[in-house]
């Protein structure tokens, strides 16, 4: 049940639950700031703008602060309030939820830095694949963070599975830079730099997935790994040896 | 012929309630209470005012007896028998499974007698001296009170009076040990001493404790029975959520444990 709808059965702890609804708030400014981030540093790659990277390079720091600022608020609202059973597991959650957010953020500086090291060196090959994944990632967290805030555990069981559709990207770019690799090995550094972002963005899909988790945990006290098709292949190859 | 109590100590439980119902004249106070009491563990009773607490407590050592117009049914297990079975002398009941109430209520008279005094009515032969000072040591009052042992158990200070009371329960070598709001009367410091104690006093005692205080019930019990009203006509209590300290407080089973733990109770 969320807080809002038991507040409507129950008038006692009005100050304790307009704090709570202001953390959840904060968290949604934070991963607002990180979905823009995302998508942000992939366009100023792929129209190689070393302004905008360096600009959002800077930014990552208001993420972090955004991150140290949310984290106090738990702390004393956990000194203060004494949470107990789902209140506890929310702002327990929501500790590690601006966690997996600030590495987002990190993941967008990477991607960042990597267009400022770039140079004048120009794309190994112009960006279709991995906008695609920067998309279908930062549309996977707007959605994550709104199960979160609903406290919806069925949309955030599935959209976990959707980290297929990113993975699947990530392969297609490898295989991909990997023929530029092999026709040309001069190359070699160009790709491995659009490796790396692939590779984040891959990463912030993987991301998402604990988020989803800490969700179905606010809402059912059940901690549990949601599966991924990267463990059925892992189990299959285990079966098969 | 008083029945005296069975020793055996075969099972986890040392007490049982089973189908305990507690009526003071028409007034049903508990109905229906089935929890079990673990040896050499902590069980708490929490639950809003008015819901039975401190009545079920009572009802584990026969306390609520003292009470004119004062009916029980079902049964409480002390190792196995029922302590309510009629050939049950009330007096072993309650020396076998002591009592430390919320107000410290010392004896008026030295912190030597106020020790002693149960011993020795209850019989005992050994050696007084030793008696006192081993009561004392377990209840962490030795130190304090050593060199005053004379001097009257009411010029102690509220926090240790209660370590008194604890050292004057141990004195009859009780198994069990129920406490009623046994710090709600004290600073914290003196709450921090009570509570450390209990970890030490379970090692060779089983305690029952009824707290207002949620976080006391989180700190100090390894169970924890959850009571509340079920008829608000009739004011009846029961417990409707027995479990592992742990789930109580991180995830219970009962949307009214879950509102009550997290101060949604209104």
């Amino acid at each position: 049940m969320t807080t809002s709808k038991r507040n409507e059965d129950t008038m006692l702890r009005k100050t304790f639950e307009t704090e709570i609804q202001q953390v959840k708030d904060d968290v949604l400014v934070l991963g607002s700031m990180v979905e823009q981030a995302i998508l942000s540093s992939v366009e100023a790659l792929k129209k190689r703008d070393i302004k905008a990277s360096e600009k959002l390079f800077e930014n990552d720091k208001e993420i972090n602060a955004k991150r140290f600022e949310i984290e106090n608020k738990l702390m004393v609202l956990i000194a203060t309030q004494q949470p107990m059973a789902h209140d506890l597991r929310l702002l327990a959650s929501c500790m590690e939820i601006i966690s997996e957010l600030e590495r987002m953020g990190d993941y967008a500086k990477g991607i960042s830095n990597i267009n400022i090291r770039m140079g004048d060196a120009p794309l190994l090959k112009p960006l279709i694949d991995v906008p695609r994944m920067a998309q279908i990632g930062v549309d996977m967290l707007h959605r994550a963070l709104t199960a979160f805030v609903n406290e919806d555990v069925e949309t955030a069981k599935t959209i976990p599975v959707e980290d297929d559709e990113v993975d699947a990207l990530y392969n297609q770019v490898y295989r991909e830079l990997m023929t530029f690799v092999i026709q040309d090995p001069k190359s070699i550094e160009r790709a491995n730099w659009l490796l790396w972002v692939a590779h984040n963005l891959e990463r912030v899909a993987d991301r998402v997935t604990n988020i989803c988790e800490r969700t179905v945990f606010i809402a059912t006290g059940e901690m549990e790994e949601i599966k991924s098709t990267d463990d059925e292949f892992w189990h299959a190859q285990q079966q098969q040896k | 012929m008083a029945q005296p109590l069975p020793n055996h100590k075969n099972s986890n439980y040392v007490l049982e309630a089973k189908g305990l119902g507690i009526s003071y004249g028409d007034f049903r106070a508990v109905t229906g209470v089935n929890i079990p009491v673990k040896r050499h563990r902590i069980t708490a009773i929490i639950g809003p005012s008015g819901c039975g607490k401190s009545t079920l407590l009572r009802a584990f050592n026969r306390m609520n007896e003292l009470f004119v117009g004062t009916s029980v049914e079902g049964e409480v297990l002390f190792e196995g028998e029922n302590l309510y079975d009629p050939a049950v002398d009330p007096v072993e009941v309650r020396y076998r499974i002591g009592m430390v109430f919320q107000k410290p209520n010392p004896f008026p008279k030295s912190i030597y007698e106020n020790i002693a005094w149960g011993a020795r009515i209850h019989g005992f032969k050994g050696k007084m001296d030793e008696l006192v000072e081993s009561c004392l040591h377990q209840a962490a009052l030795w130190d304090e009170v050593k060199d005053k042992l004379n001097q009257s158990g009411l010029a102690l200070s509220g926090g240790q009076q209660q370590r008194l009371c604890i050292a004057r329960a141990l004195a009859v070598q009780p198994e069990v040990i129920l406490m009623d709001e046994p710090a709600s009367a004290l600073d914290p410091i003196a709450t921090l001493k009570i509570e450390e104690l209990m970890q030490e006093l379970k090692k060779n005692y089983t305690i029952v404790i009824v707290t207002h205080n949620m976080q006391q019930a989180a700190r100090v019990s390894d169970y924890t029975a959850m009571m509340m009203l079920i008829d608000r006509q009739t004011r009846s209590g029961t417990v409707i959520e027995y479990d592992d300290t742990k789930i109580i407080f991180t995830k219970p089973k009962d949307k009214r444990t879950e509102d009550y733990v997290t101060g949604r109770f209104g």
